[in-house]
Parts: C-alpha cells; structure tokens; sequence
C-alpha cells in the first residue's frame, strides 16, 4: 500500500504550466487512473477591466491552503495533489489558480478538486483588486455570499 | 508586550498602515473586544472598522471568529472577506 499524497503547495507571481504540473504528479507511476485539474482565469468582464491585482497573506496564504489540502486527502483516496494560486497582477486570459488532483478513480479526483476550489474561495487569504480598461480608479472585488455557501456544502455534519 | 497587527486590501488601504505594534489596554480579552477597541483609536479605524461584523481575523495566521480569545497572540490579522480562487 502506498502511503497518503504529499500535497503540493506553492504561492507564487509568476505564471504556470499545467501539462507539467500533471507530468509532475503522474510520471513513473501506474496506480493513477483519473487527473482532474482546475484552472482558474482572469475574466475581462466584457472588456471592463485592464488586470486583477492579487494581494495575499504570506505565511498564513501557504499554511492555510495547506490545512485545506490534508482536509481533502483526509477525505478522498488521492495519489496526488497540487494547488498553485498566483499573486501580484494578472492580466486578462492569464491564469489565477491551479488545482490538480489524481486518484485510482475520477470520482474522488472531481469531488476533491471541487472542495479545493470551494474551500480556496472562501479561506484562502488572496483578495483580488480591480484595475479598470478605462483608466478609472478600480476597487476591491466583493466576496459573494454563494462562494460561502458553495465552500458550506462540504461541511461535515457535526457530532 | 507588544502584538502585531497586520492587515490587508480595503482594512489596509483605509487604516493607512500594512502593520504596527500595539499595547494592548488590560481588559481586552476576545478579538470582538479588540476590534472595538481599535475602532476608536481614530477617524481611519472608524472607517475600516465600520462594521465590525464583516471583519475577518486570523491569529497566528489561522482563522478565528469573533468570541475567540486572543491571549499569546503574537500576530492577529484583519481582514475582508477573501475573494482569491
């Protein structure tokens, strides 16, 4: 028996490539039988915005989604997993964020990857700030309240 | 002794500050108690701190609710709601 994934964690400014970040996961090994990624990207909003600048919490951003990943590998029967979330100013078409997740099976590899995405949502320390294609004064992007409930559907009934 | 306050996006932009070290007043004992207190340090706390209730807090870069105790907090963090992901 193998023993549990070792999540991969990395916050970083500068971008990723996905097709290594599966390599990374997948090479050299033959028990792998589904990889779901997730990449999340930066919308123009229908040509409103320049650049999304992406200010985080050192220290507490690499910990706390962390915590996350053990909770998901805790939870489902995973091979791997990597979680890469940028910071710093992101342009348009550029990716934000980075979620692989490899198991036997594709059903514990999509429901992990979806509690990934969730929980980043609502508990990672990342807080995304507007720049406007008009050249106008941007502000910060309010948290919406179906992320929260979106990241409370995992929650385990309580004891 | 001192505890470092740290905080981020609109909390940071409308205190003015990214961090600072504070003595605590006795009698502060929850992060509830804290935020109250910060609020009335002046105009910039005012603002940030309006509602209190939207405020998000971390100790020792782990979240916490409101009623938590905060003592042997070397770091607490205040904060909006997150809109990473």
């Amino acid at each position: 028996m193998s023993g549990a994934a070792v999540p991969v964690v990395r916050i970083q400014r500068e971008d990723f490539d996905v097709a290594a970040e599966i390599a990374r996961l997948t090479e050299g090994r033959a028990d792998i039988g589904a990889v779901v990624t997730f990449c999340g990207l930066c919308r123009d909003e229908q040509g409103r915005l320049s650049a999304l600048e992406l200010e985080h919490y050192p220290g507490m951003a690499e910990a706390e989604i962390a915590r996350i990943a053990s909770e998901a590998i805790e939870r489902w029967p995973l091979q791997g997993l990597t979680v890469i979330h940028r910071h710093g100013k992101v342009r348009p078409g550029e990716n934000i964020v980075l979620v692989v997740t490899a198991s036997a099976h594709r059903q514990a590899a999509f429901e992990a990857a979806n509690f990934l995405t969730d929980y980043l949502k609502s508990r990672a320390p990342f807080w995304k700030k507007e720049h406007h294609a008009d050249g106008s004064a941007g502000g910060w992007v309010d948290a919406k309240e179906i992320d929260d409930k979106a990241a409370g559907r995992w929650k385990a009934p309580s004891k | 002794m001192a505890t470092k306050l740290i905080y981020f996006a609109w909390v940071r932009e409308r205190i003015g500050k990214p961090e600072e070290d504070v003595e605590l007043p006795a009698g502060i004992e929850t992060v509830a108690e804290l935020l109250r207190w910060l609020k009335s340090r002046g105009k910039e706390y005012e603002h940030a701190l309006q509602y209190p209730d939207v405020i998000r807090v971390a100790i020792n870069q782990e979240h916490v609710e409101h009623r938590e105790k905060i003592a042997g907090a070397r770091e607490i963090a205040l904060f909006p709601p997150m809109t990473g992901g």
